[in-house]
C-alpha cells in the first residue's frame, strides 16, 4: 500500500494547527474514556437514561426481526408436524398415560394442601402480573448477559421486577426506558438469586458464570452435598422474586459449591412474564423533622 | 483503488455525504448487536470496531483521528459494555496503530491483518478485563469470538474498499 502521511503541512499555519488539535482531541477523548469507565464503574445506572433512549430506538426495529425470525422458523417446524406426526401421538398417548395417576395424588394433595392453608388462615401474597412481553435482543458481542426486552415505563415496568417465563425464572429488571427495559439474566456475573433446594428447603444462592450456566453456593451450611438433578427454586429472600419460581437443576454432584443449569431459556423463550416485585420497596424515608435545638 | 478504472463521468457523492459515509459504516457495525438472538455466551463479533479498524487501515483520512472515541461512546450504548471501555480501548487502538504507522510505512494487506488481529484481541481481552470478573469462564468463548473476528477482516476490507471507491475521495 503506498504510504499515506500527513507530516508534512505545508506553511499552512491552519492545516498544522488543525492536525495537532486533532491529536490532542483524540488523546483527550481516551482520557475521557477512563473517566466515564470509572464513573459507570462507581455508580452503573448513571447513563441508564441514554443506553435506554436508545435502546427505545432499536427494541422496536428487533422486535419485528424477532417476528419474522419467527415466521422463518415456523415453516420447518411445520413439515415436522405433518411428519411426525403419529410418532408423537403416540408418545403422547403413552405420557397421558403415565401422568394420570400422578395427576390424581395432585389433586388429592392440593385438596389438602388448600385445607390446611386455611386452617392456618395463611396470607399468600401472589405475584400480580404487570406485562407480557418479549425479549427482542441481547449483548450478544459483549460479556456480560443482558437482554432488551420490548417494554419499559409505558406499561409499568419499574427497575427492580422479576422477569419470569413458562419454565423459570429469566432475570430482573434494571433499566427502564419509555418502551423498552434491559433484563439481567440469571447466568450473567452480576446477578446472585436466593434460592433452595425443592427437596428439603437447603438455602442456597444462585449466582451467573457468564458462560449460560449458574453457581449454586450454599449459604450458612458447609460440606452439604449437591446431587445431579437437584432442583432450585426461589425463596423470596431480599423481597424480589417470588418464592417457588423454577431456578435451576445441578448438573453434577458436588459439595458446597454445584454447576447448575437454569431452567429457562432466553432464546426459546416465547414471552416473558414481568411481575411486581414480591415485597415491593418501602417508601422513601420522608424527611426527618431537624431536631430541636436545646 | 487506481484512477484508470473508475468512470470518470460518474457523479461523485456531495463531499459531506461522503464524510458521513465512513461514520455511518461503523455505526451500522455498532448496530449489528440488535438482531433478535438472546445469546448465552459472547458470540456475536465486534463489527463496529472491525469496521473502525478497517477504514483505518484502509483509508487512513477517511475518519479523524479522534473519531474512535465518540464512535465507541455509541458502540457502548448499544453492547451493554460498562460505558466508556469502548471509548478508551478503540482510542488506545488508534493511537497505536498511529505509532506504528510511523515505523512500517510501506505495508501490505498481511501486515494490516495482523495489526487489525492484535487491535481486535486487545479490545476484547480488554473490555472483557473491564466487564467481567477474573474468574468467569469465558475465555474460550471470547478466543472463538476474537477468531471469527480476525477472520472476518478480509470480508471487512474488501466492503470498504468498495464503499471507499465509490464515495469518491480518494
Amino acid at each position: 500500500m503506498a504510504p499515506a502521511r500527513d507530516r508534512r503541512t505545508g506553511f499552512s499555519r491552519r492545516r498544522q494547527y488543525s492536525l495537532f488539535i486533532g491529536y490532542v482531541l483524540a488523546v483527550a477523548c481516551a482520557v475521557v474514556g477512563a473517566v466515564l469507565l470509572v464513573a459507570s464503574a462507581v455508580n452503573p445506572p448513571l447513563f441508564a437514561g441514554l443506553r435506554m433512549g436508545l435502546a427505545g430506538v432499536t427494541a422496536p426495529v428487533s422486535s419485528v426481526l424477532m417476528t419474522v425470525r419467527d415466521g422463518a422458523a415456523a415453516v420447518p417446524e411445520w413439515f415436522n408436524g405433518w411428519a411426525f406426526a403419529h410418532a408423537e401421538n403416540a408418545a403422547m398417548r403413552r405420557d397421558l398415560a403415565a401422568a394420570r395417576p400422578l395427576l390424581m395424588r395432585a389433586r388429592v394433595i392440593a385438596y389438602e394442601n388448600n385445607r390446611l392453608r386455611a386452617l392456618l388462615a395463611l396470607r399468600e401474597r401472589s405475584a400480580a402480573p404487570v406485562v407480557t412481553a418479549r425479549l427482542v435482543s441481547s449483548s450478544a458481542s459483549s460479556g456480560r448477559r443482558f437482554a432488551l426486552l420490548d417494554a419499559g415505563r409505558f406499561s409499568g415496568v419499574r427497575p427492580g421486577m422479576p422477569v419470569r417465563g413458562p419454565e423459570g425464572l429469566v432475570g430482573r429488571v434494571i433499566e427502564t426506558g419509555p418502551n423498552a427495559a434491559r433484563v439481567l439474566l440469571l447466568t450473567d456475573a452480576d446477578s446472585v438469586v436466593p434460592v433452595r433446594r425443592a427437596r428439603d428447603g437447603l438455602a442456597a444462592i444462585a449466582a451467573g458464570r457468564a458462560d449460560g450456566s449458574v453457581e449454586i453456593r450454599s449459604v450458612n451450611a458447609t460440606n452439604v452435598r449437591f446431587g445431579t438433578g437437584d432442583v432450585f427454586v426461589t425463596t423470596g429472600t431480599g423481597g424480589l422474586y417470588t418464592p417457588g419460581i423454577p431456578v435451576a437443576r445441578v448438573v453434577a454432584n458436588a459439595t458446597d459449591t454445584a454447576l447448575a443449569r437454569p431452567f429457562a431459556q432466553p432464546d426459546a423463550l416465547d414471552y416473558a412474564l414481568v411481575e411486581q416485585a414480591f415485597m415491593p420497596m418501602p417508601p422513601p424515608l420522608a424527611p426527618t423533622a431537624p431536631a430541636a435545638a436545646p | 483503488m487506481s484512477a484508470g478504472d473508475a468512470d470518470p463521468f460518474a457523479l461523485a457523492l456531495p463531499a459531506g455525504r461522503a464524510r458521513a459515509l465512513p461514520w455511518m459504516t461503523v455505526v451500522a457495525g455498532s448496530l449489528v448487536t440488535i438482531v433478535p438472538v438472546i445469546a448465552t455466551v459472547p458470540i456475536l463479533p465486534p463489527f463496529g470496531l472491525l469496521m473502525l479498524l478497517t477504514w483505518r487501515l484502509l483509508a487512513r483520512f477517511a475518519l479523524r483521528p479522534w473519531a474512535a472515541a465518540p464512535l465507541g461512546f455509541l458502540d457502548d450504548l448499544l453492547s451493554g459494555q460498562p460505558l466508556g471501555s469502548a471509548v478508551l480501548l478503540w482510542s488506545l487502538c488508534y493511537m497505536a496503530i498511529d505509532l506504528i504507522e510511523r515505523r512500517m510505512i510501506l505495508r501490505d494487506f498481511w501486515q494490516d491483518w495482523l495489526i487489525a488481529s492484535g487491535a481486535i484481541l486487545f479490545c476484547l481481552a480488554g473490555g472483557r478485563v473491564l466487564a467481567l470478573p477474573v474468574g468467569a469462564p469465558v475465555d474460550g468463548a471470547l478466543l472463538v469470538q476474537a477468531g471469527s473476528t480476525i477472520l472476518l477482516f478480509p470480508l471487512a476490507a474488501r466492503l470498504v474498499a468498495w464503499i471507499d471507491r465509490k464515495r469518491g475521495l480518494a
